[in-house]
């Protein structure tokens, strides 16, 4: 770069226009990529899946929503009507701020979707003046108004004591920049109404439902409640409260915790300006159960998680964070990483688009193919010509293939809808033997066979145990579950069920008469009780009525039950076998779950300790190779540093630590030991001292103290 | 004064009432009529306003500087003031202090309502006081106080929290600007409590007393339902008070009460089954009703709309309604309730009993020396004590049951239990220097925590041994 200055000096260049070109989504995808022949079609693959569960889920979580967001809309209107009341009470009246308490759940981060989709709503269908503000934006009274001011009014608000220097750049638009009052907002307001009351009729926002065009209320949304300081929140309702009858305000708190920190907040003074009303959200164990119905436990979807991915995703949500937007997030890493690294994710997509993918797979493509395990497991369960044909044959292997995909597609078709009847069966058993959540019985099935578990053969046995009448209603949900599923053998399954259900109606008719000759059968030693009373005849006969009882033949609702038990006991050993019996598994299916942990639930105390005792395991330089709790003396100084204030108690002497340090780096230099600068200090290893310290310092390992001179104290345990 | 009228004794015994309330409201330089109105407008006030209004005194005299009124809240302050300002007309500047969230609104509303918005653009920006005292002065050079000039500053006692000169210079204004020119300060606390320490002018100081029951009784009955005779509601006033007067003086309260009460009041009336003279059955009609209501809307634990469905419901129906304060139960991700139990426990517990608690062999400690006297159940009364991020942590990995990695996640569940305010930051200084927090939860909720991850809290709480 040059100048036309002749004066020395340091000059300021602005970076030019054309920019060095960013790389798209695309190409960071391809870069690095694990087989990358055939990367394109696999990024566009893992994109419109994506782009599918995206819409999908906002679809859902709008869906979730709209019984709140309507009941809250209900609200608005409600207050915007009854505030234009002019009968008696409502003169007498303390005019209270119209006040929306939601409950959302302590996963803040979530709130966002739901409180966008809220001002969406009631933009489009109570007032266009809708404000969000957060507390982080508003620390102080007179930020607050800003904002509330700004986003009502849309334009610039000054504050006067402060930003010096940033007003001089904008005394230009001083004009349309005002003060940050109510006051400013109420006539502000005043013009606002009347215009769009008296102005073109055909420019206003056309809206039926809106109840009163010409003073729709004016909405100030709290996002997050808990973290607004109390005292700004008293003091802007405060005077808030003063503009009501001119200004119809409206507030909503987004709550996370309960509703009863709003009187923790508020003093009575305060909350009594309000009108408060309360709006529960769903919780967000359901809000993940319909999500995992949804994305999940669908064949809708070719990407599939394992188990231990699953599970991975399950326990962050429940342990760590409540948050079903980082499930889904989840997803989507472990969706981008098994497009990323699986070169044979080409096949996971629709069946026809997959069929079409199997004939253009490449001869590399094949061999890992031949590599799977799962497809190994095939090959030796056929013959010995088939087996030959497989490993040499491409042609030949691509025809199997495309039947092994059909295959994975009809296992999946099958697998859902069986998941579901056995939950419903067994969801309602006492103590939940196979859980009560569908993603818990998931889980067992992918992890094992399930019907070698315990738990699933206890639940039959209970299940052998129902009443008619519970029996009958499980079986028909069964039957509805099944309803829909446009499979071959499912429809079968209906039908059978179908027929066990009109067996039990059956029952019912023949109940009637058969009951009279099993109550004979039961009474007629009961009968005889009464005449005998000698005590070993009693016990004789006692012993008598349980032998019956328990040999006794099996009345035909009870034959009925076992063969419904086992009915369905054939259909899940035929359907739910865990996905890693199906051959070509590993297309669909994402295993690595480490590498979702290390992604989602990052341990940075574990990496940095790990990077510092022992680097080889970040830098890979074999000099740095050491046995185990030693580290090589050429490694970098922080981990030389690190490793010698392991040794050290709570306090470290600087200059011990420093004359062990130049020891070690002495060492390394390849300095004899008895050489006379052995060990000495000099300008260099100084420096390269101090810097490690302070190094060590910033990452929060020592601190200084002032208990004693020239020592710094340790902050972490354990470890030497 | 001599009356003389001609008519129904109850007109003499009103025009007698209306011919001494007016005495106390005389005032030279006022006119006759409008101090009549103002004393209507005014009931059970009069002294106050007459009071004031001799300190006023006529509209061209000089009045005292400054004025500072305090009573209770809904006392009748900002209420007489602007009664008398507006019927008698004066040149007046209403300011809230809550509202100046700098000092420019104030000065700003102060110029705009004695010389017009010219004057108001006049200021700098970010002007000082004696910026606002410059302008006030080339203003008032212009056009001169003919009649005194009022500044009234409602909620005052915020004027502390700004600057440290604001205050007293408001108090000696009339000084300053050379002008006619009265501060009245209105406040819900004493003068004492202003006193700033470099010492002030000393304003006169006015106190509002509170209103007797009789006064409300008074004041509620004027506003009553046009459709009712005041009779009528005048009893209903009496009955109302009966229920509220021991735990609510606010007149604002108590009218916005009456006007939600009211028509479940006259429901048997409307049914025919009560004349409205008979007072004792419609007692025993509104008494529940309105003991039910000092339960529920007065605290606000249901909304003034959700009370006014409640009544349009059947009685059976009501019960469904559940006050905020009902809802405490708070849904946390596992390792947060135990962060939590962990930060309660070390927020009430000693520190020197961790080892006894959370030591699997801690070996001897005596009895005797482990229980001191004093210390034992001290430590719920006193408190939440503060404690430091490593007690924290080292308490939670104790008596979470399985192993936990020190994850990124688990700090971060920290700072949101800091965020829902469960848990308090104690020191403002370095979050990488061992930050210390306090447990903001109360045992009740801390038990009910405990209660779902199935740890005996109480066990481990040392007040509790």
């Amino acid at each position: 770069m040059s100048t036309s200055s002749v004066s020395k000096g340091c000059f300021v260049f602005k970076p030019s226009a054309k920019k060095k070109k960013t790389p798209s989504l695309k190409d960071y995808f391809i870069h690095g990529c694990e087989g990358a022949e055939d990367s394109e079609t696999r990024f566009q693959l893992c994109q419109n899946l994506w782009d599918k569960i995206k819409a999908d889920t906002e679809a859902l979580q709008d869906e979730l929503n709209r019984k709140i967001l309507d009941s809250l809309l209900d609200f608005t209107r409600k207050c915007s009507t009854t505030r234009q009341h002019s009968d008696w009470a409502a003169q007498m009246r303390a005019s209270e701020i119209p006040t929306a308490a939601l409950v959302l759940g302590v996963n803040v981060p979530d709130h966002d979707m739901t409180f966008q989709s809220l001002s969406d709503l009631l933009q489009q269908s109570v007032s266009p003046h809708v404000a969000s503000v957060q507390a982080k934006e508003c620390g102080a009274l007179k930020h607050l108004m800003k904002r509330v001011l700004e986003r009502l009014m849309d334009t610039e608000v000054t504050l006067d004591d402060e930003e010096e220097e940033v007003t001089e750049q904008t005394s230009t638009q001083l004009h349309n920049s005002v003060h940050c009052s109510l006051e400013t907002l109420c006539d502000w307001y005043i013009a606002k109404t009347k215009k769009s009351f008296s102005g073109t009729p055909g420019k206003k926002r056309s809206s039926p439902g809106r109840d009163d065009p010409q003073q729709p209320p004016v909405v100030i949304i709290f996002k997050d409640l808990e973290a607004f300081n109390p005292r700004v929140l008293q003091d802007f309702i405060l005077i808030c409260s003063r503009y009501i009858q001119r200004l119809p305000l409206m507030f909503i708190f987004g709550i996370a915790t309960s509703p009863s920190t709003i009187q923790h907040m508020l003093p009575h003074s305060v909350s009594s300006l309000l009108c408060i009303e309360l709006f529960q959200s769903l919780s967000c164990t359901q809000h993940l159960a319909t999500v995992i119905d949804k994305l999940i436990l669908t064949p809708d979807f070719p990407f599939k998680l394992s188990d231990k991915v699953m599970q991975v995703l399950i326990s962050i949500f429940l342990y760590h964070d409540f948050s079903v937007r980082n499930f889904i997030k989840g997803i989507q890493l472990a969706l981008v990483e098994h497009f990323h690294s699986q070169p044979l994710s080409v096949l996971c997509c629709k069946k026809k688009e997959a069929l079409l993918n199997v004939m253009q797979l490449s001869h590399t493509d094949l061999e890992r193919i031949r590599q799977l395990p799962s497809f190994k497991r095939y090959v030796e369960k056929q013959e010995l010509q088939e087996q030959t044909n497989l490993t040499t044959d491409d042609t030949h292997l691509k025809e199997v293939c495309r039947k092994l995909i059909k295959d994975l597609h009809k296992y999946h078709k099958n697998y859902y809808p069986i998941l579901r009847c056995l939950h419903t069966m067994t969801s309602a058993l006492p103590r939940y033997p196979l859980g009560k959540q569908i993603r818990e019985l998931h889980l067992i099935c992918l992890e094992k066979t399930v019907w070698e578990n315990e738990d699933y053969q206890s639940a039959m046995k209970l299940l052998k145990m129902l009443a008619k009448d519970e029996l009958i209603t499980l079986l028909q949900r069964c039957a509805e579950i099944l309803q829909p599923v446009k499979s071959k053998k499912m429809k079968k399954a209906r039908v059978h069920l179908e027929e066990l259900l009109a067996k039990f109606r059956q029952l019912d008719t023949v109940a009637a008469e058969t009951q009279s000759c099993v109550e004979d059968s039961l009474i007629s030693p009961v009968k005889n009780l009464g005449k005998k009373t000698d005590l070993f005849q009693l016990q004789k006969t006692l012993l008598e009525m349980n032998e019956t009882r328990r040999s006794k033949k099996l009345n035909p609702f009870e034959l009925l039950r076992n063969e419904v038990v086992e009915f369905i006991d054939s259909l899940v050993k035929s359907h739910l076998s865990p996905p890693e019996t199906q051959t070509l598994n590993e297309v669909c299916y994402y295993s690595s779950s480490t590498a979702v942990r290390r992604h989602l639930n990052a341990t940075p105390r574990t990496s940095i300790q790990a990077a510092l005792s022992s680097p080889y395991y970040y830098l890979q330089n074999n000099s740095l190779k050491s046995e185990e709790g030693s580290v090589s003396n050429a490694a970098p100084d922080i981990c030389i540093a690190y490793k010698l204030h392991l040794e050290c108690g709570r306090l470290i002497n600087l200059y011990d630590w420093l004359e062990a340090y130049a020891t070690v780096v002495s060492a390394a230099e390849g300095n004899h030991p008895d050489s006379d600068n052995f060990g000495k200090v000099d300008e260099v290893k100084h420096a390269r001292f101090i810097r490690a310290v302070s190094e060590l310092e910033f990452l929060g390992f020592i601190k200084s103290t002032k208990k004693k001179t020239d020592h710094v104290a340790r902050l972490t345990w354990g470890g030497c | 004064m001599v009356v003389v009228v001609l008519g129904a004794p109850g007109t003499i015994l009103r025009s007698v009432m209306r011919s001494k309330m007016t005495a106390l409201l005389q005032q030279p330089g006022y006119e006759e009529e409008r101090l009549q109105r103002v004393a209507e407008k005014l009931p059970c006030r009069d002294v106050q306003a007459g009071l004031l209004l001799s300190l006023m005194g006529q509209p061209q005299q000089y009045s005292f500087p400054s004025i500072f009124i305090y009573g209770h809240r809904a006392s009748g302050k900002s209420h007489v003031l602007q009664v008398l300002l507006k019927e008698l007309e004066l040149p007046h500047a209403t300011v809230s202090c809550v509202e100046c969230v700098s000092v420019v609104l104030l000065f700003e509303q102060v110029l705009l309502s004695f010389f017009g918005c010219d004057a108001a653009s006049l200021l700098p920006r970010s002007p000082s006081l004696s910026d606002f005292v410059r302008v006030y002065r080339q203003q008032c050079s212009q056009s001169p106080a003919k009649q005194t000039r009022y500044i009234v500053m409602e909620k005052a006692e915020l004027l502390r929290d700004t600057d440290a000169n604001l205050l007293p210079a408001l108090l000696r204004l009339q000084e300053l600007v050379e002008d006619n020119v009265t501060v009245i300060l209105l406040s819900e606390i004493v003068w004492d409590k202003f006193r700033p320490n470099t010492g002030c002018f000393e304003p006169l100081l006015l106190h509002f007393p509170d209103y007797s029951k009789g006064e409300l009784q008074q004041i509620l009955s004027q506003d009553r339902h046009p459709s009712y005779s005041a009779e009528f509601y005048s009893s209903y006033i009496n009955i109302l008070l009966g229920v509220f007067y021991s735990v609510c003086r606010d007149l604002r309260e108590l009218r916005h009460l009456a006007a939600l009460n009211f028509s479940k009041f006259c429901e048997p009336l409307a049914e025919g089954k009560v004349k409205d003279t008979d007072t004792h059955k419609l007692w025993r009609n509104i008494e529940p009703h309105l003991k039910k209501a000092m339960q529920t809307v007065y605290l606000r634990e249901v909304s003034s709309l959700q009370w006014e469905q409640m009544q349009q419901m059947e009685e059976k129906e009501t019960g469904t309604v559940r006050g905020l304060s009902a809802h405490t139960h708070v849904e946390l991700p596992y390792y947060s309730k135990f962060l939590l139990i962990a930060a309660y426990l070390a927020s009430y517990n000693p520190a020197r009993t961790d080892k006894r608690f959370f030591v699997k062999h801690h070996g001897k400690i005596k009895k005797t020396n482990f229980l001191k006297k004093n210390e034992k159940t001290s430590n719920h009364l006193l408190g939440p004590k503060p404690f430091p991020l490593d007690r924290l942590l080292a308490i939670f990995y104790s008596v979470v049951d399985s192993r936990v990695a020190p994850t990124a996640s688990i700090f971060s569940q920290i700072s949101s239990l800091v965020t829902l305010q469960l848990l308090t930051k104690v020191s403002q200084g370095d979050l990488l220097d061992a930050p210390k927090f306090k447990c903001a939860v109360s045992l009740d909720f801390i038990c009910a925590i405990s209660r779902t991850v199935n740890f005996e809290i109480l066990k481990y709480l040392y007040d509790f041994l």
